[in-house]
């Protein structure tokens, strides 16, 4: 403590005025011994009353403050200072752009995640004749062409809890024509065929891992894909706030959203398969899936149009997240299936800006 | 020499052996050529010099044999006899390879034999079963997944863009009839937007309704606002209440599609029957136009839904 004794007696007089500067700054009583220390080290230190507030002696950085609280407070003033320089430069570059008016460079776009995204050459255009081509003539095709309705199987893993249960219970009554069956141990490989021959359209089975659901197998039938997703953030229907009522027995419309990958859009088309193709608009039910930076979100509301500009949505049904881990061509086969995608981490996750779906 | 006594005593019951686990129940003989697996004077194979065990490898039943004789020769000490695969005959091979060995040996040898193949036939069914495939979840890629998800939801901004996509839809007209907004504001918001072939056709019928309602829009345009109003009260209603006022609302609007048809005035004084719970607000608005009668035209509810469908 060797600051205290020498230059205080000289000090005392000359920084009268000071501790006034500092006092709305200061947060410790005012004792005189301190604030005789903090006079000292503001003859030391920086000049914080200065108009350049920031300026500092070459030798002195903010570290070198040995006092926690007093380097916490310059700290907190030099963030200050800068956040001002930040909103006058603002300010000064509104005043251009209204000074100039029309002439004005046009303002600058932030980069965010999805416009910095790595052009990925699988991108879908919408008149490309190769894709409609595969389109019409993929599994999916007899659906497209309204040929077969979708019926839907959905069932868990082996043993499940309650909340899975749960979970494939309120699913049903998501999709219309999906019928729950408990598992008992049933081999897929063998419950795949006797769901063909009931004219099943679609095996969704939920894995679960520590009484929780985490994950999903969706097949489509008559030797159709198999892709299998990681689920997380399941949000069962008592868990929404101001949710709605049930959902009614209509069919409802889909949304998918952002699928733009040639990956995306099969995603995107089993997606759509598991619903009927005839919405009902007088059930005024919406389910969405969601494609933001390969996760893909699934949500269930009900709207109401309030005039043409407006729209009032509420959330009924569960909620939850898909990851796809992979995609096979077959029904169900996990050692001889041929995999048309697979999520490999190393190789997919390297970047943060390149995304699949 | 080898005098398993002494053997014993040095490493039996009260002693340390490296091969012994205590239990609370019991004593436990780790050593792998132990026959029944306790730490006992008969089957401690360190305390007797003429031993024989039944090992197995790889689906196949061995028997180890030691004899005194070759206690000088470690490396040789146990004799490996492979044992047919057939249970019968393996039994009668071990009952030939120790003939004249103590009873005691003979039996224990026979009862882990026969242990053993249990096991085998149970390991060969399960194997025919599924077989489920544990994958081990690294903790460093599941936290950055969910915070990247958690990121994602707030990029995705969900609610905004169902209700644009519902919107769009609307302009497109996939509902067809079922909902029809006041033509004024639907004009000026295709005004706004650029024209499609598509959108000229719903222009055109605009056009004719404009034509109808050309006549009669000194009345309505006051009461219009009102109407609005009401509307947005009547669908907060339903909105908070929700269930079956949805279904009356649904009704509702069907008539009121049919009415606009029609007549426009008739519209407003519907107001009356439907915002029941807020009749003490509008009560005295009400009481003005309350005079006017109303005709319902219900029978052609069944045409309006066709017409959605």
């Amino acid at each position: 403590m060797d600051f205290v004794e020498v230059p205080v007696s000289e000090d005392v007089p000359v920084s009268e005025d000071v501790p006034a500067k500092k006092s709305k700054v200061k947060k410790e009583k005012k004792k005189k011994l301190k604030r005789e220390i903090k006079e000292e080290k503001e003859e030391q230190g920086p000049e914080p009353e200065q108009p350049s507030g920031t300026l500092l002696p070459p030798s002195y950085s903010l570290s070198e403050i040995k006092n926690k609280q007093r380097r916490h407070l310059m700290f907190m003033k030099l963030k200050q200072e800068k956040r001002k320089l930040k909103l006058d430069l603002r300010k000064k570059r509104r005043k251009e752009r209204e000074a100039l008016g029309d002439k004005a460079p046009p303002k600058e776009v932030p980069k965010t995640i999805e416009n910095q995204r790595v052009y990925d050459e699988t991108t879908v255009d919408p008149e490309d004749e190769e894709v409609a081509y595969d389109e019409g003539t993929d599994e999916f095709s007899a659906y497209f062409n309204k040929l077969t309705n979708p019926k839907v199987l959905i069932t868990t893993s082996d043993r499940p809890r309650g909340r899975t249960v749960r979970f494939c219970e309120q699913l049903a009554s998501v999709v219309p024509n999906a019928h729950v069956y408990y598992r008992r141990g049933l081999a897929l490989k063998r419950i795949i065929p006797q769901c063909v021959s009931r004219d099943f359209t679609y095996l969704m089975v939920i894995n679960e891992d520590r009484k929780v659901p985490n994950g999903m197998v969706l097949c489509h039938l008559p030797d159709g894909p198999t892709a299998h997703f990681k689920v997380s953030s399941v949000r069962l229907r008592k868990e929404m706030k101001r949710r709605g009522k049930e959902p009614t027995e209509h069919h409802p419309e889909v949304i998918l959203n952002n699928f733009t990958t040639r990956l995306g859009h099969s995603i995107g088309r089993m997606f759509a398969a598991l619903f009927p193709q005839d919405p009902q608009f007088t059930g005024r039910q919406v389910a969405t899936f969601h494609n933001q930076r390969d996760f893909i979100f699934f949500r269930f509301h009900r709207y109401i149009f309030k005039n043409e500009k407006k729209v009032g949505i509420q959330e009924l049904g569960p909620r939850f997240t898909m990851k796809l881990r992979s995609l096979q061509k077959g029904t169900f086969d996990s050692k001889y299936g041929e995999y048309e995608w697979v999520h490999k981490r190393h190789e997919m996750d390297s970047s943060r800006r390149k995304f699949h779906l | 020499m080898q005098h398993d006594d002494v053997i014993w005593d040095l490493i039996g019951p009260k002693q340390f052996c490296s091969y012994k686990v205590k239990t609370k129940t019991g004593h436990f003989c780790r050593n792998e050529y132990n026959i029944t697996g306790t730490c006992n004077r008969q089957s401690c194979p360190l305390a007797n010099s003429q031993y024989a065990t039944i090992r197995e490898e790889k689906g196949q039943c061995f028997l180890y044999m030691k004899v005194i004789e070759r206690a000088a020769f470690p490396a040789r000490m146990w004799e490996k006899v492979k044992l047919s695969k057939n249970y019968e005959k393996a039994l009668q091979e071990i009952d030939e390879n120790l003939i004249y060995w103590p009873f005691y040996i003979r039996h224990k040898c026979k009862q882990r034999f026969t242990k053993i193949t249990q096991y085998l036939i149970r390991i060969r069914k399960l194997t025919l079963k599924r077989q489920r495939k544990l994958v081990p979840l690294s903790r460093k890629v599941e936290r950055r997944e969910k915070r990247r998800e958690e990121k994602a939801l707030i990029a995705a901004q969900l609610d905004n863009a169902i209700e644009k996509e519902l919107l769009e839809r609307l302009k497109q007209g996939t509902y067809g009839d079922i909902y029809n907004f006041p033509v004024h504001a639907f004009d000026k918001a295709m005004e706004k937007q650029d024209e499609d072939s598509e959108t000229e056709e719903e222009e055109d019928q605009e056009g004719e309704e404009e034509d109808e309602e050309a006549g009669k829009r000194e009345f309505v345009e006051g009461d219009e606002f009102e109407e609005s109003d009401l509307s947005d009260f009547e669908d907060m209603n339903n909105l908070q209440a929700s269930g079956d006022e949805d279904e009356e609302s649904e009704e509702e609007e069907e008539e009121e599609s049919e009415e606009e048809m029609e007549e426009e005035i008739e519209e407003e004084k519907k107001a009356p029957a439907k915002s029941k719970g807020k009749t003490p607000l509008k009560g005295p608005v009400r009481k003005k136009r309350a005079y006017v009668e109303i005709e319902y035209e219900q029978e052609t509810e069944p045409a309006s839904k066709n017409k959605a469908s």
